[in-house]
Formats: structure tokens, sequence, C-alpha cells
């Protein structure tokens, strides 16, 4: 690479983090057609769970022994389940749950991961080692296994599930972001930044967490679509979100009685279709940005 | 190769050891006291505290955390695991039973889906931007984004339940001789909910290798030399390309080792999944423990695993 080449990519870097990124990021964006169905299909989602109240008159949660596992009508929409409760309704609540455990989840490890990965590439020496080889630990753990094992201990709860999943699934962000900051010490900008005498907290909030930030969002958007799946498994076995709270995974809960999974299909397919759609829609959306914000990585 | 053998190895011990004192800890924290959770109410009633403290000593429960941790290291490495709470039986022994039907299935998964997904992968990468091309693509967001357990249910609605073509559930017809196709129509379907799953990596990483072999040198020359494009692909570029494949493989064990967990239990496959979700509904932390240890060594392994078939494979890679 030539010199002038170099001061182009350095430029292009370091208009990264300014604001005419954003309309570049859109039109980018834009182009790819699956990830704009799959905004419009989260979005829908999330309104839809938002403003559950005004789109069901019926409570989630109001029991009607009378209403048995009846099917739909005109009354319950997609039928009740085996406490009369009105599955439609549910289905909009439990979209509360369900994304909110993706969210929170995938917050935590962020916060975690940029924190350590942050420390491991500032650092460097020893305490990159210990926080590395953390890392390596905790991306052998067989983790579903250890998930159930620390859920059955502190009980399940959606706070737990939240918590347990955010604490497994850090390592991959550390790794993230200790490797930007060992790429990007060495640029030109960072050590022209030092050498005009920047303090180290500006060096890293002005010119290394914006850059780091690219792959991060990615690696998240990705992350919620494992986490909102992560759940929906804890929440079928029981081991999840625990009723009367509805979460799509728990309402899969009775579909592993063969009464339920032939005879009354509007009771599991409903909120298996939800987290299919909520997944892949996140999916959908991690690719776009993938390809928006990193147009190196473009197949 | 042994020494390098022998590094590996060196490397991924602290890292089993780690993981046994973090789950010792976890384990530990569980509420209860396993000395009391053993014995029957009455008959401690009878015998008083004094008896059940005698016990716990015995048992070494009174010492410090970490002397207990290196007496449970001690066992383990005798091969004593503990026993099973629940119903005594050594864990060593639960678990011996239930490991070869996981670890079948997983071989069939790994076999079917590499046999699938590379073959795939070429197509995807020969027709590239082809509707093939795009449909894969499509279908491996998909098979990533649908629930193991809701494609499950599906599968058993469908196939067992509606068109009565396969079991619902179990690894053999009870009470009838076992028979090669007995097994075949009992695995196919939590092998198909699992082999979609990890086909769709495969398929992607074959393509995006594929792709970039594709355009070296030598592919270029054994064009040039009037090679036809068969052989080209097949001989000189698939071969390459198929190097990175191995890492692939090995870094999805964990993720299926988890998607038996669930996919066994909705199956009643009798593997180390549905021991696991047994043992967390019986608060069992001895077989707890016991499982998590047999699954990080699997994990473990897979990783030594693909690095030594990587080196063996790929010889621009040093031992040293």
């Amino acid at each position: 690479m030539s010199a002038i080449d170099l001061t182009a990519a350095e430029g292009a870097i370091q208009r990264a983090d300014s604001t005419r990124t954003a309309p570049r990021f859109w039109t980018r964006f834009r182009r790819h057609k699956l990830a704009v169905a799959g905004l419009s299909m989260l979005l829908l989602l999330s309104l839809a769970s938002i403003a559950a109240p005004l789109l069901s008159s019926q409570q989630p949660n109001a029991v009607d022994l009378s209403a048995y596992r009846t099917a739909p009508s005109s009354d319950h929409w997609l039928g009740t389940d085996s406490a009369g409760r009105d599955v439609y309704s549910r289905i909009l609540y439990a979209g509360r749950v369900s994304l909110s455990v993706g969210l929170v989840a995938v917050g935590i490890y962020v916060l975690i991961g940029t924190t350590l990965g942050g420390l491991a590439g500032y650092f460097g020496g020893w305490v990159d080692n210990v926080i590395m080889r953390l890392a390596d630990m905790v991306l052998s753990f067989p983790a579903i296994i250890v998930i159930i094992t620390i859920v059955s201990i502190v009980g399940p709860s959606i706070i737990n599930v939240m918590v347990v999943i955010g604490l497994l699934g850090w390592p991959p962000i550390a790794r993230l972001v200790r490797g930007e900051f060992l790429t990007l010490r060495e640029r030109d900008f960072v050590v022209a930044s030092v050498a005009t005498g920047a303090t180290s907290a500006r060096i890293i909030f002005r010119h290394v967490f914006p850059n780091a930030l690219t792959p991060v969002i990615v690696n998240a958007t990705f992350g919620m679509a494992s986490a909102i799946l992560l759940e929906a498994g804890l929440s079928f076995l029981g081991l999840g979100v625990q009723p009367p709270t509805a979460s799509w995974g728990n309402m899969l809960n009775g579909a592993q009685s063969i009464t339920i999974l032939e005879q009354m299909p509007w009771l599991w397919i409903p909120p298996g279709v939800m987290i299919v759609l909520a997944v892949l829609s996140i999916n959908f959306v991690g690719d776009g940005l993938r390809d928006a914000l990193d147009p190196r990585s473009r197949k | 190769m042994g020494r390098f053998l022998l590094r590996r190895l060196l490397i991924s011990l602290p890292v089993l050891l780690g993981i046994t004192v973090t789950m010792y800890i976890i384990v530990n924290l569980a509420p209860g006291d396993p000395v009391t959770a053993l014995m029957n109410p009455e008959q401690m009633a009878n015998m008083g505290p004094a008896w059940v403290e005698q016990q716990r000593e015995s048992l070494g429960l009174n010492d410090p955390l970490p002397v207990r941790y290196l007496l449970w290291l001690r066992e383990t490495v005798t091969g004593n695991l503990g026993f099973s709470s629940e119903d005594r039986l050594p864990v060593s022994e639960k678990i011996g039973e239930r490991i070869g039907p996981t670890l079948r299935l997983m071989g069939v998964v790994i076999t079917v889906s590499v046999l699938v997904g590379v073959p795939l992968g070429v197509l995807s990468a020969l027709r590239q931007y082809s509707f093939v091309d795009y449909l894969l693509t499509l279908l491996g967001f998909l098979t990533v984004s649908i629930p193991s357990f809701f494609l499950a249910l599906v599968l058993i609605y469908v196939f067992a339940l509606k068109l009565d073509w396969l079991p619902a559930t179990g690894m053999y017809t009870v009470g009838q001789a076992r028979s090669f196709g007995d097994s075949l129509s009992h695995i196919l379907l939590p092998a198909t909910v699992l082999g979609l799953g990890q086909a769709a990596p495969i398929i992607r990483y074959t393509r995006a290798s594929l792709l970039e072999t594709i355009q070296q040198d030598y592919v270029v020359t054994a064009r040039a030399k009037g090679l036809s494009e068969a052989w080209v692909v097949t001989r000189h570029a698939l071969r390459n390309a198929l190097i990175p494949i191995v890492t692939v493989i090995a870094l999805n064990v964990p993720s299926l080792l988890g998607g038996t967990v669930i996919i066994e239990q909705v199956f009643a496959w009798p593997g180390m999944g549905s021991l696991a979700i047994g043992a967390v509904q019986a608060r069992d932390y001895n077989l707890l423990m016991g499982i998590n240890l047999i699954a990080a060594t699997m994990i473990l392994s897979s990783n030594l695993l693909a690095d030594v078939v990587y080196a063996f494979v790929d010889p621009r890679i040093k031992y040293a």
C-alpha cells in the first residue's frame, strides 16, 4: 500500500466517527432488502407488544376455567389455553418479555465484554493474559448445561435468565474490542494524538471506541437473536420465564404433551411462529448492518 | 507432532481445571445440605443432630471450600465422580449409560451435515448470485432462526402424529428385536432437526472458502494448463477450500452439544442431555457436576482434535 493510500484509509477511519457516515449507512442499509424487511417486521412486533393493551381487550393472565382449551373463536381469536387464558393476548404480552430478555441479556454482555476487552487491549501484559484465558474458559463452558445448572440453583425467573445469558456471552465481544485496541494503537492517527498530548481517556473514547463500535453492534445484533432463542428454549423446558407471566417459549411448554401437540395446534404453532419471525428479522437486520457498516466484509 | 500435541494438551488442562473450579463454586451455592438432602427425615429425627454432624464430618463437608474442591478433584482423577443424590448410583455409571446415545446422535448429525453441507456450499459458490445461491442463503437464515424444539414439534406433528411414518420418541421400539431399520427410523427426526442447524454454517463457510481459493494463482494455472473444470474444482480448489471447514465443524461442537440437551428431551432420546434435564429437575448436583465435566471435556477435546487435524491436513502449518 502506498503512502497516499494509507492517508486515504486513515481519513476514512477518522470520518467513521463523524456524522457524515449516517446518510451513507442508510443508503447501504436500504439496498439490503431482507434487512429492511427484517427491520420493519421487528418494529411491527415491538409496537404490537408495547401496544398490547390497545390491541386486545382480554387480560393475558385472566384465568377462565369455563374456557378450558377452547378452539379459536370470535371471542378468543387464537383460542384459550389450559387455564382458559386468551392465547392471542398472551402472545402480544409475551413479546414484551421475549424481546426484552434478548435486549437486556445482550446489554449485559456488551457492557462486560467491552470493559474487559478494553482493559485487556489497553493494558496488555498480564491483565491481557488473565482476561483472555478467562474468555477461553467461558467459551469452553458447555453453555446450556451450565445455564440450566445455574438456573436450577438460583431459581428460574426472567431476571436470572437475563443475567446468566449475559454472564456467559461476553467473550466474543471482549475479543473483538481487544483486537480493535491492538490494531488501532499502532495506527498513525492514534500515535499522533498521543504525540499531541491527548489523555488516555480522550484517546480511548474519542478514537478507539468509535472504531470498535462497528463490529460490536453487528455481533450484538446476532447475539440478540441467539439470546431470544436461548430464552425460548429454557422457558420451553420450564427453566426460564415462569407462568403466569407469558413468554413465547413457555407458551410452547404445554406442547410436550401429545394431546396438546396433536389436537390443539392453536396453543403451540402461533408462539413458535412469533419466535421464528422475531429471530429471523433480527438476523436479517444483523446481516444488513454488517454489509452497511463494514464494506470490507462484503460477500 | 508429539510435541505439538503435548503443548496443546498442556494449554487445555488449566482451562478444564478453571471450568471445574467455577462449576464447583456454583454447585456449592446450591441451597440445602447434601447430607440432610440424602436422609430420610424420620431416620434423621431418630439418630439426632449429633449423628448428622458426624456424617457431615466423615464426608468432609465441614472442610473449607478449597479443601473440598481438592478432595473432589482427587476422587475425580481416580474416576470416582461421586454418587447421584436421587438413586445413589455412581455418577460415572449413570453418565456411562447415556453417553453412547448422545455420541451416536452427534456422530450422525456431523456426518450428515458435512455430506449435505459441503456439496451445497460448492453448488452455491459455483453458481454465485444465482437463484440456488440466494435460496440456500435464505434457507440458511431460516434454519438458524427456527428454535430447534419448535422445528422438532412441527416434525413430530407432521411425520409421527399426522402421517404416522416415523416414531415420535425413543431410540428403539420397546419390546421389539433391535434392527437397523428400527434404529434409523428413530434417529431420523432428531438428527434432521439438529442437522439442519449444523449444515447452515458448513454451507456458508464452504461457499466463502471455495470462492476465495478459486481466485488463487494455482487454480488459474490449473485452468491455463487446460484441465477440465470439474478436475480443477474438485482436485485443485476444493481440497484446499475444505481445510478451514475442519475448524467450523469443531467450533460447532458446543452448540451441537447444547442442541442435543433440548432435542433429547423432546424426543425422549436416552442420552446425556435428557439426563441433565432430569438431574436439574431432581436437583441432583453431583450428577450435574459430572455431566458438566464430561461435556467440557468433550468440547476441549474437539478443539484439540480440530487443531491436530488442521495441522495434519495443511502442510503449511508447522507443529513447532
